[in-house]
């Protein structure tokens, strides 16, 4: 059984069953990294992606749901020599201890500045909520999507 | 049997001698004491090689935690080598190539493989010198470094990748040669930013799960339902009939399933538990039973610390007793390992703290030397002390040794992390003061409660390693001890800094305890710092003085003071201030393990009355943690030691039901989330001329501490149970 599905603007065909959640097929098959297993139970957030403009958790879609959707992963944002504005912020404010939490923060928050360009602190920890970070780097994170928000809005 | 003449007795025993006297052991008691893990590793090049193209290979025992300890020790290597950063490449938790440094626990990483690199790397750039000054034929003396280029006056250059050929590091280290005055550091001290972060936030192979080994199968563990249960039956046809099944491997109760796809062994592991029948198991206490549950329990009674002094006529009598429940680690990622047995040797891919513990532990379990076992380190989420991250391993291994030849991979699920992480142990805090007509306290009698906070691997007898005590040939669990003073475990931190006339400080460690416990950050030092703390807030509120006053007035030590004072002139308070039924500010602060960093935290606190719940909008931190190599991780630690210690204080609590453990999802164990975490503040103390002492475990106690005096503060109830839940805060408030 193979499932066609659209990652990062490229389509792929892989040897799943549909009923395969969207994280085993991004990280086994695609070999993406940025989203990660937190709790296969959309309760973390460390697995996010971006589904047609959407933040979603990956460990609860079914890849045979998918249809023409675009799934976008930390990897379409940009890269380390080319790195998106949100990721360009995180470097600068070193926001992550561990780091694993991470790709869902900066999901969350590209999906949250695509619809909110210019949110307030308060929008940005209401917009992360869901994104659980254990080593307490909270206030980096938020620091590091009000700069990235503040030099998007600039250009 | 032959009895030996004395000529072939001391023959053998020529032999015997010989070998003992090229034992480490014998060979560390004679030679001098390095500095650091010198100490223990003392060979310069198990530390640096120069290479060819002018770059430093540097080798580290200690591991990184999300703690930022690789920058920091790169940092150090670069400043005592004279070489930019950038050619600075670090190697950490092998057991094939670093050296051996225990466990990357205890905030000991700067002091121990700090200090080392410190020592070598100042030594190693001496040796270079000489070979340049050999070269130039100029004295040693009137040579300069400079991003790995040596000078001669005359203006004649050489660089370390043309030297490498000539450096022998292969000696013992002396220990002699001096590292820079902190006055001329150029690189220690800057906030150089993080290695690992660009790598983590645009997807690129940062983390062990990101490993992909040639051929890989995914593995998954199926647990029993509740501690000590017997796996009695399950269905393996069903299991096996499943696509993508390659294998199912049951040792014991040991049960695990091997599969083509990832998604595909996550089926089977449902399908096996839905099949598997157990037996037994331990009988538990339900929630609200744990504390009489763990007094009830056989404990080895220590005093710890006595002093005597007569009790002044007329002092006031206080007591009251704290409790900290289980807490888990509730890493983000859930444990995972790999493992590969190929030509009858053992490649296994860990996040664990400790790499050569580990390896022992293993060996025994399979039953190998060591020699045939390599344990390579990988980067997890962050841990906060020892998780499942030992046991994952050794779930791999037992899978690999039924599949040769196949790398195994082994990721838990969120319930295997819950059920089956080891917790940090609930306590018991018991304290007892007189006061004196002074407003001094004369007497402290402190008693703690506590199970085991260190269950590690690499223990001398048994395996602390979960699937080793499961096998058919099951291992025996190693016996438990206390981590010793003065660091300590479950009395980390019991026996007060302040200085008090009279005082008596009992641990009852509790060794052996039905539930599965071991270090969580900070050991015991998290509660004791808690109990202590908010008792003295109670006593300077029953001696009418301002707490920070109270402290003041019982602490000598003057890194102490300031650690103290820069704190409460950082957060604006003000002596005197009022509560008013919803709004307060709290104090705490320790110095972590009595004998490393300083921390003081004031922390400000909302409370609402009708739905109990609380919040801490803002904790303002100061911190002496001697030299600072990297000002800004330092911060980074300090904040998220405080972030998490909320957590911890205001909703964290492990719950138990019928015989199990129930918080199996974030659902049933709810933390802190980004709507609540507080704003933090750091104001660092840097001592040049001290050494540099880790922080990741300064600020826990400090933390909760605070939150619990700014509770009482801000309504004039006090909680002494923790999590400070809406509950409890509810019956408080009446």
């Amino acid at each position: 059984m193979a499932v066609r599905l659209k990652v990062n603007g490229s389509t792929h065909s892989v040897p799943a069953e549909p009923d395969t959640p969207l994280l085993y097929v991004l990280r086994n098959d695609l070999a993406l990294n940025g989203a990660k297993f937190g709790c296969g139970l959309a309760q973390c957030g460390a697995c996010t992606v971006i589904v047609d403009g959407t933040a979603v958790r990956s460990c609860s879609i079914p890849i045979g749901g998918l249809g023409n959707a675009e799934v976008t992963t930390l990897e379409g944002l940009g890269t380390i020599d080319r790195p998106h504005a949100l990721q360009r912020a995180f470097i600068e404010e070193q926001a992550a201890q561990c780091g694993y939490c991470i790709n869902g923060m900066i999901m969350s928050a590209k999906a949250l500045l695509d619809r909110n360009p210019r949110p307030s602190e308060a929008d940005v920890r209401e917009a992360l909520a869901g994104n659980l970070c254990r080593c307490g780097t909270h206030n980096r994170i938020v620091r590091a999507v009000l700069r990235a928000a503040k030099e998007t809005g600039r250009t | 049997m032959v009895a030996l003449t004395r000529r072939q007795f001391s023959a053998g025993l020529g032999g015997v001698v010989v070998a003992f006297s090229l034992s480490p052991r014998l060979a560390l008691a004679q030679a001098e004491r390095l500095p650091g893990s010198l100490q223990t590793n003392r060979m310069l090049d198990a530390w640096i090689r120069i290479n060819a193209d002018g770059s430093a290979t540097v080798c580290t025992g200690k591991v990184e935690l999300g703690q930022g300890i690789i920058t920091a020790l790169a940092q150090i290597a670069a400043e005592e080598l004279d070489l930019p950063l950038a050619k600075v490449v670090m190697i950490s938790g092998d057991t094939g190539r670093t050296p051996d440094e225990g466990v990357t626990s205890g905030s000991n990483s700067l002091e121990q493989s700090g200090t080392a690199l410190r020592f070598a790397c100042a030594e190693a750039r001496a040796i270079v010198i000489e070979i340049a000054a050999k070269r130039f034929g100029a004295e040693a003396r009137t040579l300069t470094v400079a991003d790995g280029v040596v000078s001669a006056p005359g203006g004649r250059t050489v660089s370390y990748g043309q030297l490498a050929a000539e450096l022998d590091l292969k000696r013992e280290a002396t220990g002699k040669v001096a590292p820079k005055a902190s006055a001329a550091h150029k690189i220690v001290g800057t906030a150089a930013r993080r290695l690992d972060i660009p790598a983590k936030v645009t997807g690129g192979e940062a983390f062990i799960q990101d490993i992909r080994l040639a051929g890989m199968v995914h593995g998954r563990v199926v647990r029993p339902p509740r501690y000590g249960a017997k796996l009695e039956s399950f269905d393996e046809t069903e299991a096996r009939a499943l696509p993508g099944v390659i294998m199912v491997v049951r040792d014991g109760s040991f049960l695990g399933v091997v599969a083509e796809r990832e998604e595909q062994a996550i089926r089977a592991r449902f399908v096996l538990m839905t099949s598997a029948r157990w037996s037994g198991g331990s009988a538990l206490p339900e929630t609200k039973n744990i504390y009489e549950h763990l007094l009830s329990l056989a404990a080895q009674v220590s005093v710890i610390s006595e002093k005597k002094a007569a009790i002044p006529d007329g002092a006031r009598r206080l007591e009251a007793t704290y409790r900290r429940p289980y807490v888990a680690h509730g890493a983000i990622g859930p444990s995972c390992a790999l493992a590969e047995l190929k030509d009858g040797k053992l490649t296994v891919w860990t996040h664990s703290q400790g790499v050569f513990p580990l390896r022992r532990d293993l060996a025994k379990v399979m039953k190998m030397e060591q020699a045939s076992i390599r344990c390579i380190f990988a980067e997890g989420a962050g841990c906060y002390g020892r998780s499942g991250a030992d046991d994952a391993p050794l779930d791999a291994a037992l899978l690999a040794r039924a599949l040769p030849g196949r790398p195994v991979r082994v990721q838990w699920m969120r319930d295997d992390e819950f059920g089956w992480e080891p917790f940090g142990p609930a306590m018991v805090m018991q304290v007892k003061a007189a006061l004196g007509a002074d407003g001094r306290i004369a007497d402290w009698q402190y008693e703690e409660w506590s199970g085991p906070h260190g269950t590690r691997p690499g223990e001398k007898e048994g395996t602390n390693l979960f699937a080793s005590w499961e096998l058919a040939e099951p291992q025996p669990r190693s016996p438990s001890r206390n981590v010793p003073l003065p660091a300590g475990g479950s009395h980390r931190n019991a026996i007060p800094l302040y200085e008090f006339p009279s005082q008596r400080v009992i641990d009852h460690f509790v060794p052996v305890m039905p539930i599965w416990v071991s270090s969580l950050r900070t050991l015991g030092g998290y509660a004791n710092v808690f109990a202590i703390e908010s008792f003295m807030d109670e006593a300077a509120l029953a001696a009418g003085a301002d707490p920070i006053a109270f402290r003041l007035a019982h602490v000598k030590d003057p890194r102490a003071r300031e650690v103290i004072e820069t704190a409460v002139r950082k957060a604006g308070w003000k002596e005197g201030d009022k509560g008013d039924g919803r709004r307060g500010r709290g104090f705490g602060f320790a110095k972590y393990k009595n004998l490393a960093t300083y921390c003081a935290c004031v922390a400000e606190i909302e409370v609402d009355p009708m739905s109990g719940k609380v919040r801490v909008p803002r904790v303002v931190s100061a911190v002496d943690a001697g030299l600072i190599i990297n000002p800004d991780g330092l911060v980074n630690q300090i904040e998220g030691g405080i972030v998490q210690s909320v957590s911890w204080t205001l909703y964290e609590e492990v719950r138990f039901e019928q015989n199990r453990v129930a918080s199996r999802d974030w659902a049933q164990y709810p933390i802190l989330t980004m709507p609540n975490a507080p704003q933090v503040e750091v104001e660092l103390i840097n001592r040049p001329g001290e050494k540099p002492m880790g922080a990741g475990e300064a600020a826990s106690g400090p933390a909760a501490a605070a939150v619990a005096n700014a509770f009482a503060h801000a309504t004039g109830k006090r909680l002494r149970d923790l999590p400070l839940t809406p509950t409890r805060v509810k019956a408080a408030l009446g």
